[in-house]
C-alpha cells in the first residue's frame, strides 16, 4: 500500500503548515531537505523568527525594572508569553517558571529535593528516561545516600502500573520522575494514573514533558503532576528557553536555586525578603526574546489547532510504520499500544550511524545513536537506533522519499 | 616506500574520479571498510577505544624497525572505511612524519564533513589519536 494514500485532508494541512516554515525551502547535499529530526528540535515558523527579530529591532529593553516605555513594552511581551504558556497547559501564571530548558527545569527540582531530609526515602525513575531525567536523580541519590529505584518496561516498551504499585509498596518513595513520552520509543506513558498512584503512596511526581508538550497536549488540570518540565525548541519555539511548572501549593515553598537580581522585595546586608510567585525563582535577566518567541510558537500551534496537528502526526506515524514494515532488515524498537511522534529502528547487520550518513547524503535528516537513553539501549543490547521523528510540516511525500532512500541505503549497506 | 604526501595525492586523484557521485564514493568507503581486517576481539577494550565517536572505534599501533603500524576497527562500516583510508595513508611511516602529516586529503576529498568537531563522529579523534601514538612512540624512542 502506498503511503501516498494518506488522506488528502492531511496533505492539504501539511501544505498549509509548510508555507510558514522558510527552512523547508533549503536543500541538503543538493536535494530538497527532508527533516525527520523533530524530536531533537523542530524548525521555526516565520512568525517566531519575526517576533524575535522584532524584539531586537523595536522593543529591546530589560524587563520588570524600568519605568520607561521600552522596558514596559518588553515586560508586557514577556508576561504575555507567560499567560499564553499557562493557558497552553491549563495552569495559572503563578505556576509557570521560565528556565533555560527541560534539563534546567529538572535540575531545579533536583536541587530543591537536595535541601530536604530524605533519609530512608528513595527516588523512582524508569529505565526509559532521557539522561536529563536520570543523571540529576542519580547525583541526588549519591549525594543524599538514598536509593534510586528503577521501573522496568515490557518488550513493547510499556511501563507496568502493577509493577509501579509494587515498587511503591516496598519503598518509601519521595519523588517519581517519569517521561510523558519516551524520546526513543515514542511510548506515551499513562501519566495521570502514575500521578494518582504516586500520590496514594505520598510521593510527589515530576513529569518530563520535553516530547509530550508538542505531541500530547498536556493539561495540568487532568495530569495531577507536582512538577512538569518542557522546553520551547521542540514546539517550534527558540532554544534556550523552557518551563518548570510547579503546582500552586508547592510554588511558594520551592527553594530558591539561583540567587540574584529580580527575585527580591528588599535586600539589607543582614536580611533578604524574597518576592512571591515565579519572580523569586527567576534570578537575573531572563531569555526575553526566547520567551516571547515561545509565546509566538504557542500562538502558531493554537492557530493550526492542536487536534489537527495531532491527527496529522498520527497519520504520518501510521503510514511510516507501514512503510518501515516493508523492510524486513529493519526492526522497530518497542511497540507500545499508545505511542506517537517518533519511531526508532535498528538492524543487527549495520550501525545506525551508517544509515544516518547515507540518508544525509540523500537530503534526509534523522537522528542516530543512543538518544541520551543509554540504560534503555543496554536493556535491548544495541548500540543505538536510527530515529525518525515527525512534526506538523512533514508530509506523505517525504515518507515516500524516505522509503526510496532507505531502499538505496540498505542496498549499499547489506 | 611512498611518502605520506604521495599517498595523499593518490587518494585525492582517486576521489576526484567520483565527482559528485556520492553513491560511488560511499560504496568505495563501505568496500574499504569491509576489506580492512577485523581486529582481534581481545584488543577491543577500553584501552584501545577512541573517545568521541558515535560508533565505536578501536585503534592500536606498534613500532617495527623505526616505522609505525596501525591496526583499527569500528562497529560502523563507513567509519571503518574512513579508518582504512587513514591507515592506508599513514601506515609504515616514521612517527615523526606521521606527527606532522598535513592530512590535507580529508578536505580535498570532501570527507571533511566527517571532520566536524561534533560529538557525533570521530574522524578528528581518530587522526588525533594516530598522531598522539606517533608522538608517544617518538618520545619513547628518544628516551630508550
Amino acid at each position: 500500500m502506498s503511503v501516498l494514500n494518506v488522506s488528502n485532508n492531511t496533505s492539504a494541512f501539511a501544505q498549509r503548515v509548510r508555507s510558514d516554515f522558510p527552512f523547508l525551502k533549503r536543500t541538503i547535499n543538493g536535494k530538497p531537505c527532508v527533516y525527520f529530526d523533530n524530536a531533537a528540535t523542530t524548525q521555526k515558523p516565520q512568525s517566531v523568527i519575526d517576533i524575535v527579530a522584532d524584539f531586537y529591532t523595536h522593543h529591546c529593553a530589560n524587563v520588570h525594572r524600568g519605568v520607561h516605555t521600552l522596558s514596559q513594552e518588553a515586560t508586557l511581551m514577556l508576561e504575555g508569553a507567560r499567560k499564553k504558556t499557562a493557558d497552553f497547559i491549563h495552569a495559572s501564571t503563578d505556576e509557570i517558571i521560565f528556565t533555560s530548558g527541560t534539563t534546567a527545569s529538572i535540575n531545579m527540582v533536583a536541587n530543591a529535593f537536595a535541601e530536604r531530609d530524605l533519609r530512608g526515602k528513595s527516588i523512582l525513575v524508569s529505565r526509559m528516561e532521557h539522561h536529563s531525567n536520570l543523571l540529576p536523580w542519580m547525583e541526588l541519590c549519591k549525594k543524599k545516600d538514598i536509593g534510586l529505584i528503577v521501573a522496568d518496561f515490557n518488550e513493547n516498551g510499556e511501563l507496568s502500573l502493577e509493577q509501579l504499585k509494587e515498587l511503591f509498596r516496598s519503598n518509601d518513595v519521595a519523588l517519581v520522575c517519569i517521561t510523558h513520552i519516551s524520546n526513543t520509543l515514542g511510548t506515551i506513558n499513562p501519566v495521570e494514573d502514575i500521578c494518582s498512584i504516586a500520590h496514594d503512596y505520598g510521593a510527589e511526581v515530576l513529569i518530563d514533558g520535553a516530547q509530550a508538550v508538542m505531541h500530547a497536549s498536556p493539561d495540568m488540570q487532568k495530569i495531577p503532576a507536582d512538577y512538569y518540565c518542557f522546553g520551547a525548541h521542540k514546539m517550534f519555539g527558540p532554544s534556550g528557553v523552557g518551563v518548570l511548572f510547579v503546582r500552586k501549593e508547592k510554588v511558594e515553598n520551592f527553594p530558591v536555586f539561583h540567587h540574584g537580581g529580580g527575585t527580591i522585595t528588599e535586600v539589607r546586608l543582614d536580611h533578604v525578603s524574597y518576592a512571591s510567585g515565579p519572580a523569586r525563582l527567576e534570578a537575573g535577566t531572563p531569555n526575553i526574546e526566547g520567551i516571547i518567541g515561545m509565546g509566538a510558537a504557542i500562538d502558531f500551534i493554537n492557530e493550526l489547532g492542536r487536534d489537527s496537528i495531532l491527527s496529522h502526526e498520527q497519520c504520518l506515524f501510521d503510514s511510516a510504520i507501514k512503510m518501515l514494515q516493508e523492510f524486513p532488515e529493519l526492526k522497530i524498537l518497542g511497540g507500545a499500544k499508545n505511542r506517537c511522534a517518533l519511531i526508532s529502528v535498528y538492524s543487527p547487520r549495520f550501525h545506525p550511524s551508517d544509515l544516518g550518513t547515507l540518508l544525509d547524503q540523500q537530503g534526509i535528516a534523522i537522528r542516530t545513536g543512543h538518544h541520551c537513553t543509554q540504560p534503555l539501549m543496554q536493556h535491548f543490547g544495541i548500540p543505538g537506533t536510527a530515529r525518525i521523528s515527525f512534526a506538523a510540516y512533514n508530509n506523505a511525500e517525504e515518507i515516500e522519499v524516505l522509503r526510496q532512500a532507505l531502499k538505496k541505503s540498505l542496498r549499499m549497506l547489506l | 616506500m611512498k611518502s605520506i604526501e604521495e599517498t595523499e595525492k593518490e587518494v585525492i586523484e582517486n576521489f576526484a574520479l567520483f565527482g559528485d557521485d556520492w553513491e560511488a564514493k560511499y560504496e568505495f568507503l563501505i568496500d574499504l571498510g569491509k576489506s580492512l581486517p577485523s581486529m582481534n576481539e581481545k584488543f577491543k577494550d577500553e584501552q584501545h577505544l577512541i573517545k568521541g565517536c558515535q560508533s565505536k572505534v578501536w585503534l592500536m599501533s606498534e613500532m617495527r624497525e623505526g616505522r609505525l603500524w596501525f591496526c583499527a576497527d569500528s562497529d560502523a562500516i563507513i567509519t571503518k572505511g574512513i579508518i582504512a583510508l587513514l591507515i592506508h595513508v599513514l601506515n609504515g611511516q616514521s612517527p615523526s612524519a606521521i606527527a606532522k602529516a598535513p592530512m590535507s586529503f580529508i578536505e580535498t576529498t570532501g570527507l571533511s564533513s566527517h571532520l566536524s568537531p561534533t560529538r557525533a563522529n570521530g574522524l578528528l579523534s581518530m587522526i588525533r589519536q594516530m598522531k598522539l601514538d606517533a608522538i608517544a612512540h617518538l618520545a619513547k624512542t628518544k628516551n630508550d
